[in-house]
């Protein structure tokens, strides 16, 4: 999501303006310490200094590679940098200010005057003012670049939660399953009323889905064959599906309405572009377990018939998911579970897709 | 049309909506006969060339081929010299943007389907049936609707997630087709023309033909379309190697290729592309 972050010439002259308030604050001081001495000399001398070493640092970390997405480039060669800047801003500044004090403002005859403890107070004024500066800039940098990651999180989420909605509320499933309730209603008021039922169940579980953390597996297989009921009316002979839920799992909490876009998937992209139709196929199942009789992962397969992935089969799908509700499920484990939680999608050699969810248990959780 | 009835089809996935269309057709326009109801699009080309219908209803989102394709199909398949049926697309969810050409040769109905709005579609469908010229004009109009359609759905909206090939993918240069225990590398600056065919593409120079499996839509996004024309669903030509565009006495374009005996149909989804300058 985070982008490079574009050069832009009016901070760089907001950076120099303050630079040069900064180098004449500098050699004010200077000039305060020292009344009997000129003026003109410390401007010179602090304006050159800190002007090149300004340049080497904000100019130089354009160019370096670690800096694109901070704006500061990373580890030891932000320092590395500071270092180069004043170093680089001391010893051409210094020269460039001797010849300019010598032959144009004429501050002192050639020769130089400039005794060892000059040049030492003006190294140790050069150090602290090169450290002050280069720290300033460091920080607001930093606290930009804070701001503009919560703004692009903010975004982010925004995107996210619009995304879930569209999908969750996909409109061409709104609106048939409301046609064929419409048909039912003047033909089979009975089923009618079944389906109803159904699309109220299906409706309130998306709705509620985000507030409530984990509901029982139950409850999951439940949504999921509202689900699959309403589609079943709409495709007919076309979809027919087995859910298979073994006892001792039923009360294994799961974040809910974790399989559903799985299932949509299989419906969507597996059996809809076929004209035959197909079976669907939800499953739940412990994996082996370790030998200390903790239980194993439970894995959870949605399979369906349908026109597969297009890929040989046997083979797990190359790279992620491209689709939203993929990808949506994987956040989500990873969220809940981090490593221990995945999800793998893989062409069947029967042709169709499963799509396969493994998470931890923990001992509790069976029955 | 005043001495038959108009005979109609539909084309609908889903039974219990199909049959709903009907029963409401029979109640708003008593004259029209429903001649076939079918499930898929490749059913309704096939149905529909096999029976002449006056009146299409084609759902657009159907398994196997959509209703925008199979129309667009028909339209190529169409004999020539009888009058191209009026088509109504049928959609839950108008993505489309089917409303704005309201009033055209192409209607559309929103699902639900509520019978004010069928009544009118009814009337419009009535008037068009007893005006209607035994040209190739309806043909046209109705394709050159189809086209709108079709670009429209090709421009993905802001919300829709399409895995767009990567900006910056260089272009293909070389196609690799597997062959027995070996692989023939082609280059593309050979290829006159790419042909999909059921599983494969078949790939075919002046010399030869190859077969990958890579889907037409795919070798599309890494070719350049300057070079590549797509004439048809499943044909994709070298522009610069097209001599001469015929016209038959359907209306329909066929192009001659230099280096390649056969010739070439070209969809009238695509004759546009093909004018005198």
């Amino acid at each position: 999501m985070t982008g490079p972050r574009a050069f832009s010439w009016i901070s760089k002259l907001r950076h120099f303006l303050q630079v040069l308030a900064f180098t004449l604050a500098v050699a004010t001081l200077q000039y305060a310490f020292m009344p009997d001495r000129p003026y003109g000399p410390p401007v010179v001398y602090s304006i050159l200094i800190g002007v090149l070493t300004w340049v080497v640092i904000d100019l130089g970390r354009e160019l370096v590679p670690s800096a694109a997405d901070t704006g500061w480039p990373q580890g030891w060669q932000g320092p590395a940098l500071a270092a180069t800047g004043i170093a680089v801003g001391y010893v051409a500044g210094t020269w460039l200010a001797d010849k300019l004090c010598v032959h144009y403002f004429h501050f002192y005859p050639a020769g130089g005057t400039t005794s060892a403890g000059d040049q030492r107070s003006s190294l140790l004024i050069t150090l602290i003012a090169g450290l002050v500066g280069t720290y300033y800039f460091y920080a607001i940098n930093k606290s930009a670049y804070l701001e503009r990651k919560m703004a692009e999180a903010r975004t982010h989420a925004n995107e996210a939660r619009l995304k879930l909605l569209e999908t969750q509320l996909e409109p061409h499933m709104l609106f048939n399953t409301l046609a064929n309730l419409r048909v039912l209603i003047g033909t089979d008021p009975t089923r009618a009323q079944d389906m109803l039922d159904r699309m109220i169940a299906y409706l309130r579980a998306t709705l509620s889905a985000s507030r409530s953390i984990q509901h029982p597996l139950e409850r999951e297989f439940d949504r999921l064959q509202d689900y699959l009921e309403l589609m079943a009316v709409r495709m007919g002979p076309r979809l027919s599906y087995t859910l298979d839920l073994p006892e001792a799992l039923r009360e294994v909490p799961v974040p809910p309405l974790l399989l559903q876009p799985l299932v949509e998937n299989a419906i969507r992209h597996g059996l809809e572009p076929k004209v035959e139709g197909g079976h669907i196929l939800v499953r739940a199942q412990v994996l082996e377990g370790s030998p200390l009789g903790t239980p194993g992962p439970l894995q959870i397969e949605v399979a369906d018939t349908g026109v597969g992935l297009g890929l040989p089969p046997g083979l797990p799908a190359a790279g992620p998911g491209q689709s939203f509700g993929l990808a949506q499920v994987r956040e989500r484990l990873a969220t809940l579970y981090g490593d221990e939680g995945n999800i793998k999608l893989i062409a069947n050699y029967s042709g169709g897709t499963s799509t396969l969810v493994t998470f931890p248990l923990k001992s509790g959780d069976l029955q | 049309m005043s001495e038959t009835a108009a005979r109609a089809l539909i084309a609908e996935d889903e039974p219990l909506l199909a049959a709903q269309l009907q029963q409401e057709l029979a109640r708003t326009w008593p004259g029209l006969s429903v001649v076939a109801t079918v499930g898929d699009g490749l059913s309704a080309v096939r149905q529909a060339l096999a029976l002449l219908p006056d009146v299409l209803f084609f759902d657009i989102r159907m398994p196997g081929m959509s209703g925008l394709d199979a129309a667009v199909e028909l339209a190529d398949a169409w004999p020539a010299g009888r009058a191209f049926p009026a088509l109504v697309f049928v959609t839950a969810y108008d993505q489309y943007a089917v409303q704005a050409f309201d009033a055209q040769a192409v209607d559309y109905l929103l699902k639900p389907i509520q019978t004010p709005r069928l009544q009118k579609t009814v009337q419009k469908l009535q008037k068009v049936l007893v005006g209607r010229s035994y040209s190739a004009i309806n043909i046209e109009a109705t394709v050159n609707q189809l086209r709108h359609l079709l670009e429209a759905q090709a421009r993905p909206s802001a919300l829709a997630q399409v895995p767009a090939a990567p900006a910056g993918t260089p272009p293909l240069t070389l196609i690799q087709a597997s062959n027995g225990s070996h692989i023939h590398m082609v280059p593309v600056a050979d290829v006159l023309y790419f042909e999909a065919a059921d599983k494969y593409v078949r790939v075919l120079t002046a010399e030869r033909e190859y077969l990958i499996r890579t889907p037409l839509k795919e070798l599309m996004a890494q070719l350049d379309p300057a070079v590549f024309w797509q004439v048809h669903r499943s044909l994709l030509v070298r522009a610069g190697s097209i001599t001469t565009v015929t016209r038959d006495e359907a209306g329909k374009l066929h192009l001659e290729l230099a280096g390649r005996p056969e010739k070439l149909a070209v969809s009238r989804l695509y004759a546009h592309l093909f004018k005198a300058m």
